[in-house]
């Protein structure tokens, strides 16, 4: 039996962005569970939180910030310069996306390693012994939430390569934009979380 | 296959050649019908490892004292027979299996919307089982810990905990792919003239249950994986020893795990909704109230974990609250009763094999329900908590509930999948051994509880004895009858009478479609006129 069965080539850019928003959406309550921790050993521990987030490093913070809500913005153009059809422009964007993200994983690097090198880190003795527990919080729940922030940076990262290789190839294009469109949503996914990752760490007082 | 069927077969999805033969053409295949068949099957040898541990249990508490096994490995059959059944069975059961048959049918489209994204869903499942699994075969020490891995014993035992808890997460995972499938399925893929006031109702279901899907599964998600970090970095957030809080991670497990029990029975309520309109010949009775009861479920089933926790330490505020909306959430469930018999009511009923299994899912749904607002009020609950009472009220409702409508749809639908008639004599009579089976088995749970007999022990008193003996008995007369529908089924799938396109008389899409449905589903997409609808006898 060789039935030919053509599955016309279904393409559904609605329906493909709602699937984006819903999966945004589980994403946002993923990290709602955290935010929802925090706040309770938050008000549980205030002295504490705010003794331990004096040892995080506010200028690397604010330069972090600062990188995430600039790749936001090229990837958005990215968006709109595809749509126009201005292929190098909306390479040229991503690429620097990428640049961006991958520079704001460095400086988390060097943030963390420069924890580890004052025994700050989860399990550690030295934070047994001299912290109280509610530091010893803080600083588990700053690395659950910015390790799982580092992580989904990468995956956001992986999307946007993809995209990159499937308009180079040509199959994402001005009229079937959604691959790229959906890497975008996911990009400001990320920078959201870390808008409010930024102050409940290092700025609250 | 057999000369006779050749006509029939010809073109259908099971006959389909792809690029790949075999075995491989399945596990390449995005058809919505041949996930729901790739599911189902991995779904049966997991429900029979599960339901073989089960049986081990009841062996065991066949008399007190050690009996079979040693107190460690009963944990261990306990913890293992619970992820199995609840995160590989009963959570994606309905959906996963007849949700991904049906749903495109029954709304008129010849696939989901993401069919790729279905046949991921289907391999992240696999993946989840194979790390649950791979946490009995390695490692020192079967989980032991329950399938609510409760903090902190589940980060400071000794066991294999680590693949179990990631299991869970990524099963999870997949059950969150396919609840956001079908969401845009139905709202982008309904065919002209489906308003919504015009979805069948097993459709209805499937939409709420997407939603709890995709808003409680990932508060599940992030605490476990918080207790698999607790127990690799010891980060403190649930260890009391660091300032973590214990009950914390018992509130955040309930609000996904309360829910799921709603993933778990609605679309059950779903597929009795449609079984019972087409044996009665009748318009379903109360369509709207059967909707908004549905939404209603899903809606209030978000705020009542709190009765998982009564004992564990609340203020006597939160205990009120959700006392109280525990018993609201039996309103809804009452009125889906309601409908279903007012529909039998006058109906001209045509007793078949789908038609018992869902007469006696209303039976069992309905001790179950009762002995929930048991369970929900206050004082009960304290007396009651952690007895052999609470296992006999969550099986009669998971099992019961579920594991009935799941059988139910399986022979309402059968015919439908397979293209071929099962023996009704025989699994009459297994659906009957199955029945008096499950009433002797936890029956006597009810009474064991309220004589203070505490669950999760391999061990009791002397006193429990008789009543054990019972349960033990009923375990063996229920899965003689499991035994004799599967291999009914199975005869029938291979060697049975090839079925009419509408072997019932169903008013609903997939019964126009030939048996087994042909790779698109349809010819022509179909179309509801002004004055249609489905249930229209």
């Amino acid at each position: 039996m060789s039935q030919v069965i053509h599955h016309e080539d279904h393409y559904d850019a609605e329906g493909s962005k709602i699937g984006m928003w819903l999966f945004i959406f589980t994403e946002l309550l993923l990290f709602g569970g955290l935010f929802l921790i925090y706040s309770v050993y938050r008000y549980r521990n205030q002295d504490a939180f705010h003794l331990a987030a004096e040892e995080l490093d506010r200028t690397i913070g604010t330069i972090n910030t600062v990188i995430l809500l600039i790749s936001s913005m090229t990837i958005a153009m990215s968006t709109t310069a595809l749509q126009k059809g201005q292929k190098k422009i909306t390479l040229l964007l991503m690429v620097t996306t990428v640049v961006l993200g991958i520079v704001f994983l460095v400086n988390k690097y060097f943030e963390w390693g420069l924890k580890f090198e004052h025994g700050i880190f989860p399990g550690s003795e030295h934070m047994k012994t001299t912290m109280s527990q509610g530091e010893i919080l803080f600083f588990g729940l700053y690395f659950v939430m910015t390790g799982l922030h580092a992580l989904h940076i990468i995956i956001g990262l992986i999307l946007i390569l993809v995209a990159y290789v499937r308009i180079t190839n040509g199959t994402v294009h001005a009229n079937r934009p959604s691959l790229l469109e959906n890497a975008g949503l996911y990009w400001h996914l990320v920078d959201l979380i870390w808008i409010f990752l930024f102050p409940l760490f290092y700025l609250i007082h | 296959m057999q000369l006779s069927s050749q006509r029939s077969y010809e073109g259908s999805y099971l006959e389909h050649q792809g690029k790949y033969k075999g075995l491989l053409g399945w596990i390449t295949s995005t058809d919505h019908k041949r996930i729901a068949l790739l599911y189902m099957f991995s779904m049966m040898v997991l429900f029979i490892v599960g339901a073989l541990l089960g049986l081990g249990m009841k062996l065991e508490l066949i008399a007190p004292g050690k009996t079979v096994m040693e107190a460690q490995t009963y944990n261990a059959f306990f913890t293992v027979h619970g992820v199995i059944m609840i995160f590989m069975i009963v959570i994606p059961g309905l959906p996963a299996v007849f949700g991904n048959f049906l749903l495109p049918i029954m709304i008129g489209a010849k696939d989901v919307a993401f069919p790729k994204l279905n046949l991921i869903s289907w391999y992240v499942y696999i993946l989840g089982a194979i790390l649950v699994i791979s946490s009995v075969l390695f490692g020192d020490g079967t989980p032991d810990t329950g399938w609510t891995f409760y903090a902190p014993y589940s980060f400071k035992t000794g066991a294999n905990m680590l693949p179990a808890i990631f299991g869970a997460f990524v099963l999870g995972f997949s059950s969150v792919l396919t609840g956001l499938n079908f969401i845009v399925t139905i709202h982008r893929l309904r065919a002209p003239g489906m308003t919504w006031g015009k979805m069948p109702l097993f459709p209805w279901t499937l939409y709420g249950t997407g939603w709890i899907q995709l808003l409680a599964t990932p508060i599940v998600g992030i605490t476990l994986i918080l207790v698999a970090l607790e127990r690799i970095f010891g980060i403190g957030v649930f260890d009391p020893a660091l300032g973590g809080d214990p009950i914390l991670y018992q509130h955040l497990f309930w609000i996904y795990s309360h829910p799921a029990v709603y993933i778990m029975i609605l679309p059950a309520m779903g597929a009795i909704s449609e079984i019972i309109p087409t044996f009665s010949q009748k318009h379903v009775f109360g369509y709207k109230a059967i909707v908004a009861s549905t939404l209603a479920i899903a809606f209030v089933g978000y705020f009542v974990w709190g009765h998982h926790m009564f004992t564990a330490g609340m203020s006597n505020t939160s205990q009120y609250a959700f006392s109280i909306l525990t018993f609201l959430v039996a309103i809804p469930s009452a009125i889906k009763v309601f409908n279903w018999i007012s529909t039998m009511y006058k109906g001209s009923i045509n007793v078949q094999t789908p038609f018992y299994w869902a007469v006696s899912f209303i039976f069992v749904f309905m001790i179950g329900g009762l002995s929930g607002l048991v369970l929900g009020a206050l004082t009960a609950n304290v007396y009651l908590h952690d007895t052999a009472f609470v296992v006999a009220h969550f099986h009669f409702i998971v099992f019961g509930g579920t594991g009935y409508a799941f059988f139910a749809a399986l022979h309402y639908w059968f015919p439908k999948m397979f293209g071929r008639m099962y023996d009704a004599k025989w699994a009459n009579t297994g659906w009957l051994l199955f029945f008096i089976g499950f009433l002797t088995l936890y029956g006597p749970m009810f009474y064991l509880g309220m004589m203070g007999m505490p669950r999760r022990y391999y061990d009791y008193l002397e006193q429990f004895h008789s009543a054990n003996i019972l349960s033990t008995l009923g375990s063996w007369v229920m899965v003689f009858g499991l035994v004799i529908i599967i291999v009914n089924l199975f005869r029938a799938a291979k060697y049975g009478q090839p079925a009419p396109v509408n072997p019932w008389n169903g008013k609903t899409w997939e019964w126009t479609v030939p048996s087994p449905p042909p790779v698109e589903n349809f010819d022509k997409i179909p179309e509801y006129k002004e004055k249609e609808g489905p249930y229209e006898y």
